[in-house]
This record gives structure tokens, C-alpha cells and sequence, in this order.
């Protein structure tokens, strides 16, 4: 296996689905079980890419490859594309392309008998085609032009029943707000383009590593690193752009565990640890809190809400915060690792949650669920397994990335002296053990809420089981570490992941990542080290406090909700605003609606009227006044330089009349006139 | 390919093809209309003959030597009138870079709108004969090297569409078209007035050594070749340079068209037949952009450098405004119409940012907004023809009724919306990052991104709003589309995911001219540069 | 008494030329138009042979004068002539009523 191999098997793998999408939809009308070939394309691609990860994972662990074209050159311009693997890639190959797999599978059950059953399989093809174009690629256009492909396939997937009107509006909201964050991103592509005329991500580092600053300025690298960020903060759902997520729902529930869970929502985590190494102390504190706030509002508003993919959106939009906020502490490996558990157990709970509103006929809410656990055994014990995961319970691979974040939040606390981000992030693990649990615990404990819809629900075929019992298997520890409660001692983070260097300068780092620490300096990870010791020594306490509010909160989950020793009515009743302030999401969509939506509607029908009455008024008056002018013109024109006209011909009229006396039409009178005209002549003219 | 009249022919074949049609009798329509397919293949067969045998290295723009496929012969010469010298005019074809992308622009567009002409029934004589000749004028302006003659095209365009809006239009035809031809032609005196003061103040020297006055667009680019004291005369103190600068762009503005200018087009598209809201969208908005690029920026590049912010400013504003004003629409041809506002503006600021990267990225626009938006106002008349009626609000559900026609209009929103992998985010692309590039202009940049959003946000609204939700019973109906429109946008769909992928065919064309161009204005507009007014 | 002298003559051809003229002017009838015609043409003969006597002409004047007599005679005859039409049409040869010119 040598690099060239490894870089066309890359290249097979990323344009594998592409092949696939573009055979399916232009043939999905014809042929009927064309979504076979598409299965078959996701089939091959995921073999590839096991072959391609345990190669880069063995031979290659510690060399990067990469392959660059020039799509583009004109004058000094010379636009490259390229690809580029390292380990994280290979890891998030793997990771896309086995959920992308496994959702296929699961959609051949799940979307059966759908209309538009091929058009559904291209265009989750297309989709994998994006979003592997955003693993692979070297440089920050391609990213940009991929990231607009996975809006796309998003738009096209959340509206794919787009016969209801939420369905289409979900897409159109999510596509939209997508584009105010590119448009952040975009503009942080152009401030690096304009001053390194590249968009290679290394090269870019490299010459902020020679201390080349973007306008000279470090103002502006760390506008650079925020703009950017803007670009996760709407693909990952961040506050204030995080409303899309939930809508998003409306697509079909396997699309939601592929892309609005697992993998399309971690490209802006994704983003960020690219971005990681040139983000300014002051980009990471914003990073830190966007994502931290983000995590506790979307654990708040998931507590109360009834729909059942609305739970887990919200449980998703909080976990994006997590990792988000990962970064913006320096925690750049729990980043990646959580991106990858989370994406396991994500995927597995929306898939459970597919199968239980697939039995229960598309019935989501709630008050309708309850009780399932005996129906439907496969799922239940899939999503106990990763609801624990997800609530950060030992043994599973989400205690053991959450655990690494939280352990981060603390060093940076202590480090920076910002205790909110720790604050905020142990709040949200008890809060996520506890709306987890309820969820769960309304779903498939106690009595069923919809009698007649529970009889005829069965247990999902081995097509959808499948899927559950892989990602299930995949939330627990030992595919990532040997030992159970440290990941760092795990392949995973101590061989595949480490922590990048920073190449910002010194002056805009945080502390703990100034290299002047010399007697902490470590000759690999220069700036991490005080940090990991610091990392190190709270890692146990952040551990027993994670646990203990996990457990709280799962204590409490079921006081509440199984064995109803608290009254829920009561406790909502004594605190309603609060309650209300939840279940309507803060009433952040009401807010958008009256002021940006509402706002632009509003301005788009002035500018409108503007144009139509002022801008046109004005060429339709100037050819008014020109027509009025013209009738004044016409009047001068009759009465005045036509009446001088007509005067001369009234006069020569009278004149005439007075001369045509003299014609009497006798020769005699002529003569006459003749005569005195001769005599008149001779007397004037006598000679002398 | 030495010596052979290929712009000529390219240029005055469809006048050919005109004098064919009116011996054919008025019965054959069928004849009427195979010859004019046919004409329009032969260009597009012409056009790509000639960018096989064109020089991607050669640059013209100031350089006389390095244009293409040269003709050039005295068209008028009346020698000796007292102290105006010889008058002489020169019919002098030539193409390099800047027009290359045009012509082929051009042939493909007329083609596709022919196709789409098959319907019109109405004395399609006439029809096709106008539609001939509008052909020659489009094509005529683009490989005019002598301001005359460019002049000359420029009016003749102007008829034919006159009647082909006023006769062939909707309920509201007579006013576009009389706003039409008014507005255009205010812009064509202020052309007028410029060329003849450029007229006066230049005189070049002939094989024989004799200085004559000249409408030459070659010549008028060397400063050598003014005279001191001519009235724009670049080294006269008393220059009217920057008033002359200002009539002539605004008379390109009004083509482009550029805010506060604008309000014809909406008119003019909503009432002209599909075919000829093709056109217009696809060809003739360009020609503003392409006037300004031939003739005011290389002959007035010190102007150019002063008023750059200015043009930058109203292609912001064109790109903002004309999304807004897309985003009220309620009428699906309006809003594509106010759409091309929108990206017109791009190409806009992309000139304005004086940069390779900018003009190179705006050029670019031009092309691939010329076919986008040409697929756009066939996929407005494809609903049309099928449902007489074009309020957004009036449909819903199309999607169910006819698939493979949505198909194509997601490609064509989408690509108007600036996607990647489709065309038209290349160029915006490039536009955005010249003009961000470019320190002058950089905050208009900043703002001017917020178009993407609004384009995006006008194009998904009209998208759901028509194909969308619950099929509206009234349309149950509805054919999808027939050969004829398949032969029609599938070509362009093709060009439009050809260049998204593979920009650099269109871009190589123009690299050299675009490098020249910038260079020429930064480096001459110093030279250039005395004062002005 | 004094000699007959050219003032003599062109006193007596005056006289004629007036006579002439007031019947040519004054007369009704076109037959006496035409006679007055005649008396002009008489009175201009007598200037020319008058000139030509006392200037220094040789026999200019009376050739002339033959010239004009013999012209006089085919004017006569042509007049007369259209007076019969005249005639003819008007049935009458009075002037005043032959107004047709004023048309």
C-alpha cells in the first residue's frame, strides 16, 4: 500500500456516491429498483473506506497525504483543489460512511413504498458525496463548496414530503439559515485569500506561523477565526443560528439520524478543528461560549418538549455545543472524540426512535408512545444503551468523551478563571441525563398512550435492527480505549489523535498555550502541556461530578416520570414561566419571525413600493411632464407660430381682395394700366 | 483561417438569412422557422470554429496587433471638408478576449430562443425576419472595433425589438416597448455626444502618414494620438473628461440596467414573448457591461480609477436592491426579471475592483448569468404556455404535477442562487474575491454578500411557493415537458454544470485580455491623469 | 412761317397715338378697338419715317414702316378673325362684356 494508492482510493471513495446520485436520479424514473445500485455504490464505498482507514491507520498513522490540482489559474490567481488525509479524516471517512450505510439500510424498510423511494436513495447519495468532499478536503474553498452541496442535500431531504407545507418551510429555513452563517464564512475566506492568495489550509498556517498577519493585524485574525466559526454556527445548529435544527425534523427520520444528528451537523465541529490552529485566544472565548450557552439552552428547551425527533434535535443542538465549546477550551482531541461517540450514539437514538414511530404508523408525539418497551425489545435495549451514552454513565463511549470535555471545562476554568463555561457545562450533563431518561421513560415504560396504534406495534425487521444493535455496540468504550473510565490511555487519542499546534502569535494565545512555560515544554505538543497537566488533575473530580448529575438526573427522571413521585403538573404549574419560557424555545422562533423575517418582508415590500411608485414614479412622471409640456408646446404651436403663419395668409387674403379690384378682366383697363405704368416709368427713370 | 471574413459572415448571416425569409412565402412558416434554426446553428458552428482557431495568448484590448480574425476596410470617406480634414470611417471587425466569450454567448442564446420561438404563430414572418436582424446588431456590437460602426449596431438592435415587444408582447406591450426604446435610446444621444467629442479630440495617423480624425476604439485607447486641445483630450487642463465618462457610462448603465435606471427591464420582460425576454436577459444586458469594458475603461482609465468606488457602490446596490425588490414579487417574471438586476450587480462590482481576479469573475457572470437566466424565463414560459397565467401564489404543488420539469428548476434556481458545482458560484465567487481583494472597494464587498442570503431566500420562497405543498387542483392538468423544451434546456443545463465544474474554458478565453486591461488602467491612468472639470 | 420740322411730324403722330389710344381704350365695339389699333400703328409710321427723314437713316424708316404695314394688314386680318369668334361665341363684339381673363 503506498500513498498514491491510498490518495485514488480516496478519490473512488468520494466520488463513488457522486456516481451513484447522478445514475439514480436520472434513471430512478425508469427503473424501478434502481435504489439497489445505490445500496451497492454506499456498499463499496464503506468497504473502501475500512481498507483506506486500517492502512492510514497502520502504515501511515503519523504521515499526512494529500494530492492538489489547479482547477483555476489566471494571472498571479492559481486556485488549487486537493484532498488531504490524516487520521482525523480517515476517522470521519469511516464514521460517515458507515452511518451513511447503515441509514441506507435502514431506509429500505423505513421508506418503503414511498413514491419517491429512488429519488429518496440519490439523494442521500448526493448527500454523502458533500459531505465526504468536506472530509477530504485540503483547503478552505473546497470546503466552502462542499458545505453548500450538504446545505443542498440537507434542503432537499428535509423537504423531500414537500406536499406539507412544514416539511417545505423546515427546508427553506434550514437552507437559509445556513446561508447567514456561509456568508460569515465566506467573508472569513476572502480576508485569508486576500492576504495569502491561497485557500490551502497549510499554507495558510504556515505563513500565520512566519507571523504574516491577514491586513497586519491581529484584529483581524481573530475576525478571520470568528467569521469562520459563523460557518459552524449555522451548519451546526450554534445559538443564535441553531433554529433550522429542530424543523429539520420534518424529513424522514432516517435523514435526521444521518444528517441532522450525526454527520452533517459535526462539519462545523469539523470546521473548527481544521480552523483550530489559527483561532486567537479571543476567537476561541466566543467559540467557547457560543457553544457552552448553545448547549444549556438547547438542554432547557429539550426538557419539556412532547415530540419525540424534537427531544433528540434539541439533545443534539446541546451535544454540538459540547463539542463546540470543546474547542473554544483547547480540548481539540474530546472535540473530535465526542464528534465521533456522539455521532454512534446519535445516530443509533434517531434510528430507535425511526423504529418506534415506523410500529407506532408515524405517530411522534409523546402522550401517544409509552410502554413499547415490551413490543419492541431490540429497540428498547438499543436505545437504553445509548441513552446511557448520551447521559455520560461509565462503560459507554459518551462517558468517556463528555467526561474528557468536562474535565477541559474545569482546566480552563482554573486555567483562565471563565468558571461559567464549567458551570454551564456540568448543568447541561444533568439536564441531559434527566430529559434523555424522560424521554425514554414516556417512550417505552409505562402504559401506552395510544392503545389501538400500540396493538399493531411490532418489532422492526432485521434491516432496521441491524443498524440499531451496530451503533448500539459502537457507544460502548472498548472499540476506543482498553480502559473504561480513561480514553487517553485508548488507541484513539493517544495514538490517532493529538492535539495540533497553534500558529497564532504569542501574544494572541491564551496563557496556558504560551510556549514561554519552559519548564513544561513538551517537544511534540508545545502549547498543551500545562494544560493537559492541569487536564490531568482534575479529571477525577470532574469524573465523580459528572456521574453523580448524571445519576441525579436520571434519579430524577424517573421520580418524575416512572414512578410519579413527584407531581410533574404541580412542579410546572409553581414554576409556568419558566416552563413556558421551555416549551417555547425561548421564544427565539417568535422573535426571529417578527423582527429578521418579518423585517426583511417588510423592508423587501418598501424597497418594492420604492421602486415601483418613486424609481419608475419618477421615469413615468418625467414622461408625463414631457406629454404636458408637449400640450403647452402644441398650443404655441397652433396659436402662435402657426397663427404668425396664418396671419400672413389673412393679410395676403385682404390685400388680395383689395388688388383684385383693379383685375377686371378688360383688356382696355390693362392697356389703361400699361399705359400709366409706361408713363410712371418714364417719369421716374427720365433720362437726364 | 487567414484572410477569411469569418466576423462578417457570423455577423451579416443572419441578414442573409432575413432576405431569404422575406421571398419565402408567408404560408411556409414552417420553412420561416427551419431557416432560422439553421442560421443560428451555422453561428454557433462559426463561433465555435473561431474559438478553435482563437489565440488564448494574444490580448488586444489597446494593442492593435493582437486582435482576431481582423477585417478591416474604409467604410465611408469623404475627403477634404475645410477644417474638419477627411472624414472616414472604418468597417473594422475584430475580437479578443473581452468579446470572445460574447459571441459564443450570443450564437448559443439565439439558438436556444429560436427553439423557443417554435410557438409564436402570430405573422411569424415578421417574427423571424425581426428576430434575423436583432441577431446581426447583437453580434455586430460585439465585434465592432470602430466606434462608429459599434454605434451603428447598437441602433440597429434597438428596432427590431421595438416590434418584436410591441407587436409579439402581452396586455401591456405598447408601454414596455415605447419605455423600451426611450429609455435606450437617452442612453444611445449620450453615447452619440461622447463618441463625437472623442471624435474631435483624436486623430490617428494612416499608412500614409496623414492625421486624421478617427472613431477608431484602438486608436482613441493611446494617449499619443490626442490632440492638446481637444475637449477630451486628457492633457487639455479644460477637459471634459469626467462629464463625458459619466453621459457614456450612463448611457451602458441603462443596458446593464443599472440602479436607478432599471425600471424598463421588469416591464419590458414581463411583457415580451418568452424568446425575446431571452434574449434580452441573456444577451442584451450585457452589452452595458461589455460597452464599458471596451470603451469606457481602456479610453477613460483615469476616470475609471476615480469613479471605481462609484461603480462598485451601484453594483451594491443593484445587488441588494434588486433582491429586495425580487423578494416582494409576486409575478414569477418579475421576479426573475429583478433577479437579473440583482446579478447584474455583481458583474459590477466585479469591474469596479479593477482587478484580474474581479473582471475575470464578472466576465464570467456575464456569460453564466446570460444562460442562467436564459434557462430562468424559458422555465417561466414552459408554465406559461401551459397555464396562461404567471402569479406565484396562483400555483402550489407543481412538483407532483410535473417532475421532470421541477428538476430542471432546481437546477436553474439553484444555480442562480450561486451553488457550487453549478456555474454561477464560480463566478460570484471570483467577483467577491477580487473586489474584497481590492482595498477600495472592500467594505462594498462585505455588504454586498449579504446578496447571497437574499438571493437565496427570494429564489427557495418562489420555489416552494409554486412546486411545492399540496398540488392546486386547477393544474391537474399540466403536461410535462414536451421535445421541444427538453431540446431546450437540457443544453443549457449542460453549459451550466460544464462550467461549474470546468470555469477555466470560458476563463482561459478571457485571461490575457482581463490581465491586459487591468494593467493597461493602472498603469496609463496616471499618464492619463491631468485634471479634470 | 417756319419749315415743317420732325416736331411737327412726332406732334402729329402724337395726336394719332392718342386718338389711337382713346379708341382703343375708350370704344366698346372691337371692330373700333381694332381701328384704333390701326391709328397706333399709323402713328408709329409716321414717327418712323419722320426719323428717318431728319436722322441720319438712308430709307430705314420707310422700309420699316412698309414692314409695318404689311404687319398691320395680317394683324387685321387675324384680329378680325378672332373678333368673329368672338362673335361667335358671345354674340356680340362688345368688350366690357368679354371679361373672360378675370378668371
Amino acid at each position: 500500500m503506498t500513498e498514491t494508492i491510498l490518495i485514488n482510493i480516496a478519490l473512488v471513495i468520494l466520488f463513488l456516491p457522486l456516481l451513484g446520485f447522478a445514475a439514480t436520479i436520472n434513471l430512478g424514473a425508469k427503473i424501478k429498483k434502481m435504489y439497489y445500485f445505490e445500496i451497492f455504490i454506499i456498499t463499496a464505498t464503506l468497504i473502501l473506506t475500512i481498507i483506506a482507514a486500517f492502512f492510514k491507520l497502520s502504515d501511515f498513522v503519523n504521515t499526512q497525504i494529500g494530492s492538489s490540482f489547479t482547477w483555476i489559474a489566471f494571472d498571479t490567481v492559481k486556485i488549487d483543489l486537493g484532498i488531504k488525509i490524516d487520521n482525523i479524516t480517515v476517522i470521519m471517512l469511516f464514521v460517515v460512511n458507515l452511518i451513511s450505510f447503515l441509514v441506507h439500510l435502514f431506509s429500505l424498510e423505513y421508506m418503503k413504498g414511498d413514491k419517491r423511494f429512488n429519488r429518496y436513495f440519490a439523494y442521500l447519495g448526493i448527500f454523502t458525496f458533500s459531505m465526504l468532499g468536506i472530509v477530504l478536503t485540503d483547503n478552505l474553498l473546497m470546503m466552502y463548496i462542499f458545505w453548500e452541496l450538504v446545505g443542498l442535500s440537507s434542503y432537499l431531504l428535509i423537504g423531500f414530503w414537500f406536499e406539507k407545507k412544514s416539511a417545505s418551510d423546515a427546508g427553506k429555513k434550514a437552507f437559509l439559515t445556513n446561508r447567514i452563517g456561509d456568508i460569515g464564512m465566506f467573508l472569513g475566506i476572502l480576508i485569508l485569500f486576500a492576504n495569502y492568495n491561497t485557500f490551502n489550509f497549510d499554507v495558510i498556517y504556515s505563513q500565520i506561523n512566519l507571523g504574516i498577519l491577514p491586513f497586519d493585524s491581529t484584529v483581524w485574525l481573530t475576525a478571520a477565526g470568528i467569521l469562520l466559526f459563523m460557518g459552524a454556527v449555522g451548519k451546526s445548529a450554534q445559538f443564535p443560528l441553531h433554529v433550522w435544527l429542530p424543523d429539520a425534523m420534518e424529513g424522514p427520520t432516517p435523514v435526521s439520524a444521518l444528517i441532522h444528528a450525526a454527520t452533517m451537523v459535526a462539519a462545523g465541529v469539523y470546521l473548527c478543528l481544521r480552523l483550530f490552529v489559527m483561532l486567537t485566544s479571543d476567537a476561541m472565548l466566543v467559540i467557547a461560549v457560543v457553544g457552552a450557552f448553545t448547549s444549556f439552552l438547547a438542554a432547557t428547551i429539550a426538557l419539556t418538549q412532547t415530540d419525540i425527533k424534537r427531544v433528540l434535535a434539541y439533545s443534539t443542538v446541546s451535544q454540538l455545543g459540547y463539542m463546540i465549546m470543546s474547542i473554544g477550551i483547547g480540548a481539540y482531541a474530546f472535540a473530535f472524540f465526542h464528534l465521533v461517540t456522539h455521532a454512534f450514539f446519535k445516530a443509533c437514538l434517531f434510528l430507535g426512535s425511526g423504529s418506534v414511530i415506523h410500529a407506532m404508523h408515524h405517530s411522534q408525539e409523546l402522550e401517544d408512545l409509552g410502554g413499547l418497551r415490551k413490543k419492541m425489545p431490540v429497540t428498547y435495549l438499543t436505545f437504553l444503551i445509548s441513552t446511557l451514552a448520551i447521559s455520560g454513565i461509565p462503560l459507554t463511549s459518551g462517558f468517556l468523551s463528555k467526561d474528557g470535555i468536562l474535565a477541559g471545562t474545569l482546566a480552563f476554568g482554573e486555567l483562565t478563571g471563565h468558571w461559567l463555561i464549567p458551570i454551564l457545562g456540568f448543568t447541561v450533563a444533568l439536564l441531559t441525563a434527566f430529559y434523555m431518561f424522560r424521554l425514554l421513560i414516556l417512550t417505552f415504560h409505562g402504559k401506552p398512550g395510544n392503545q389501538e396504534k400500540y396493538n399493531h406495534a411490532h418489532e422492526s425487521k432485521w434491516v432496521m435492527a441491524f443498524p440499531l444493535v451496530l451503533l448500539s455496540m459502537l457507544s460502548i468504550f472498548i472499540f476506543y480505549t482498553p480502559n473504561p473510565i480513561s480514553a487517553e490511555s485508548g488507541w484513539f487519542l493517544d495514538k490517532w489523535i493529538s492535539t495540533p499546534e497553534t500558529v497564532v502569535p504569542e501574544s494572541t494565545r491564551f496563557e496556558f498555550m504560551k510556549s514561554s512555560d519552559s519548564e513544561l515544554v513538551d517537544a511534540n505538543f508545545v502549547h498543551s502541556k500545562l494544560y493537559e497537566e492541569t487536564m490531568h488533575h482534575v479529571h477525577y473530580p470532574a469524573m465523580i461530578l459528572s456521574v453523580l448529575l448524571g445519576g441525579i438526573g436520571i434519579l430524577f427522571a424517573f421520580l418524575f416520570y416512572q414512578w410519579k413521585k413527584i407531581n410533574v403538573d404541580k412542579l410546572t404549574n409553581s414554576i409556568r414561566p419558566l416552563y413556558n419560557l421551555s416549551k417555547n424555545k425561548w421564544y427565539l422562533d417568535e422573535i426571529y419571525n417578527a423582527t429578521f423575517i418579518n423585517g426583511t418582508l417588510a423592508l423587501s415590500k418598501i424597497i418594492s413600493w420604492f421602486d415601483q411608485y418613486i424609481v419608475d414614479g419618477i421615469v413615468n412622471g418625467t414622461a408625463k411632464i414631457t406629454k404636458i409640456y408637449s400640450t403647452y408646446i402644441k398650443w404655441i404651436d397652433t396659436y402662435i407660430v402657426d397663427g404668425l403663419v396664418n396671419l400672413t395668409a389673412i393679410l395676403s387674403g385682404i390685400i388680395g381682395l383689395a388688388l383684385r379690384k383693379l383685375q377686371t378682366g378688360k383688356v382696355q383697363t390693362y392697356i389703361v394700366y400699361v399705359i400709366l405704368s409706361l408713363l410712371i416709368l418714364l417719369i421716374v427713370f427720365k433720362p437726364v | 483561417m487567414e484572410g477569411f471574413p469569418i466576423l462578417s459572415l457570423i455577423t451579416f448571416l443572419p441578414i442573409v438569412g432575413m432576405l431569404i425569409i422575406l421571398f419565402l412565402p408567408k404560408e411556409q412558416q414552417q420553412a420561416i422557422r427551419l431557416t432560422t434554426l439553421l442560421i443560428t446553428f451555422i453561428q454557433i458552428v462559426l463561433s465555435v470554429i473561431m474559438l478553435m482557431n482563437f489565440d488564448y495568448k494574444a490580448s488586444g484590448i489597446f494593442d492593435n496587433s493582437t486582435f482576431q480574425f481582423v477585417e478591416k476596410f474604409r467604410w465611408i470617406e469623404i475627403p477634404g471638408i475645410s477644417w474638419l480634414g477627411t472624414v472616414k470611417v472604418d468597417y473594422f471587425l475584430g475580437i479578443d478576449g473581452l468579446s470572445m466569450p460574447m459571441v459564443l454567448l450570443t450564437s448559443i442564446v439565439t439558438f436556444i430562443a429560436t427553439l423557443s420561438s417554435w410557438n409564436i404563430t402570430k405573422a411569424v414572418k415578421g417574427y423571424f425576419s425581426l428576430f434575423l436582424l436583432l441577431n446581426t446588431g447583437m453580434m455586430g456590437v460585439f465585434v465592432a472595433l470602430d466606434f462608429f460602426l459599434f454605434y451603428v449596431f447598437w441602433e440597429i438592435m434597438l428596432l427590431p425589438m421595438y416590434f418584436l415587444i410591441g407587436i409579439w408582447g402581452g396586455p401591456r406591450k405598447e408601454y414596455a416597448a415605447i419605455k423600451f426604446f426611450l429609455y435606450t435610446l437617452l442612453g444611445s444621444i449620450f453615447m452619440l455626444l461622447v463618441m463625437i467629442g472623442l471624435y474631435f479630440s483624436a486623430k490617428e495617423t494612416l499608412p500614409d502618414g496623414a492625421r486624421v480624425f478617427t472613431f477608431n476604439l484602438i486608436e482613441l485607447t493611446n494617449i499619443a494620438n490626442y490632440s492638446a486641445d481637444g475637449i477630451l483630450a486628457p492633457m487639455n487642463p479644460n477637459n471634459w473628461r469626467l462629464v463625458a465618462y459619466i453621459a457614456l457610462f450612463i448611457g451602458f448603465a441603462i443596458k446593464v440596467p443599472m440602479f436607478p435606471f432599471h425600471t424598463w427591464l421588469p416591464d419590458a420582460h414581463v411583457e415580451a414573448p418568452t424568446p425575446i425576454s431571452v434574449i434580452l436577459a441573456g444577451v442584451l444586458l450585457k452589452l452595458g457591461t461589455y460597452g464599458m469594458l471596451r470603451i469606457s475603461f481602456p479610453i477613460f482609465p483615469d476616470i475609471t480609477l476615480q469613479l471605481a468606488w462609484y461603480i462598485g457602490l451601484f453594483g451594491m446596490i443593484n445587488i441588494i436592491y434588486g433582491a429586495f425588490c425580487a423578494l416582494a414579487q409576486k409575478d414569477f417574471k418579475k421576479m426573475i426579471a429583478y433577479s437579473s438586476v440583482s446579478h447584474m450587480g455583481y458583474v459590477l462590482l466585479g469591474i469596479a475592483s479593477l482587478s484580474t481576479t474581479g473582471i475575470n469573475g464578472a466576465i464570467l457572470q456575464m456569460f453564466n448569468h446570460g444562460t442562467i437566466t436564459a434557462m430562468l424565463f424559458l422555465i417561466v414560459g414552459v408554465l406559461y404556455d401551459r397555464s396562461h397565467t404567471r402569479g406565484i401564489d396562483d400555483f402550489g404543488g407543481i412538483a407532483i404535477q410535473m417532475p421532470i420539469y421541477t428538476g430542471f428548476v432546481t437546477v436553474a434556481f439553484f444555480a442562480a442562487i450561486g451553488l457550487p458545482g453549478l456555474s454561477g458560484f464560480i463566478s460570484e465567487a471570483l467577483v467577491f474575491v477580487g473586489s474584497f481583494g481590492s482595498e477600495n472597494i472592500r467594505i462594498l464587498a462585505m455588504v454586498s454578500t449579504l446578496g447571497i442570503l437574499l438571493g437565496a431566500a427570494y429564489m427557495l420562497w418562489t420555489l416552494q411557493r409554486i412546486f411545492f405543498g399540496e398540488l392546486n387542483q386547477k393544474w391537474n392538468e399540466l403536461k410535462d415537458l414536451d421535445w421541444r423544451e427538453y431540446s431546450m434546456l437540457i443544453p443549457l443545463t449542460l453549459i451550466i454544470l460544464f462550467l461549474g465544474i470546468y470555469p477555466s474554458a470560458i476563463l482561459d478565453i478571457m485571461n490575457s485580455s482581463v490581465k491586459s486591461l487591468v494593467d493597461f488602467i493602472i498603469t496609463n491612468a496616471n499618464n492619463f491623469y491631468i485634471t479634470s472639470l | 412761317m417756319a419749315q415743317v420740322g420732325l416736331n411737327h411730324f412726332l406732334i402729329v403722330s402724337a395726336l394719332l397715338f392718342s386718338f389711337g389710344l382713346f379708341a382703343v381704350v375708350t370704344r366698346k365695339n372691337a371692330v373700333m378697338v381694332l381701328m384704333g389699333i390701326e391709328l397706333i400703328l399709323n402713328a408709329s409710321n409716321i414717327n418712323f419715317i419722320a426719323f428717318s427723314k431728319f436722322g441720319n437713316f438712308a430709307i430705314d424708316g420707310q422700309v420699316i414702316a412698309l414692314f409695318v404695314i404689311v404687319l398691320a394688314a395680317a394683324e387685321a386680318a387675324i384680329a378680325l378673325a378672332i373678333v368673329l369668334n368672338i362673335y361667335k361665341v358671345f354674340s356680340n363684339v362688345n368688350v366690357d362684356e368679354i371679361d373672360n381673363l378675370k378668371e
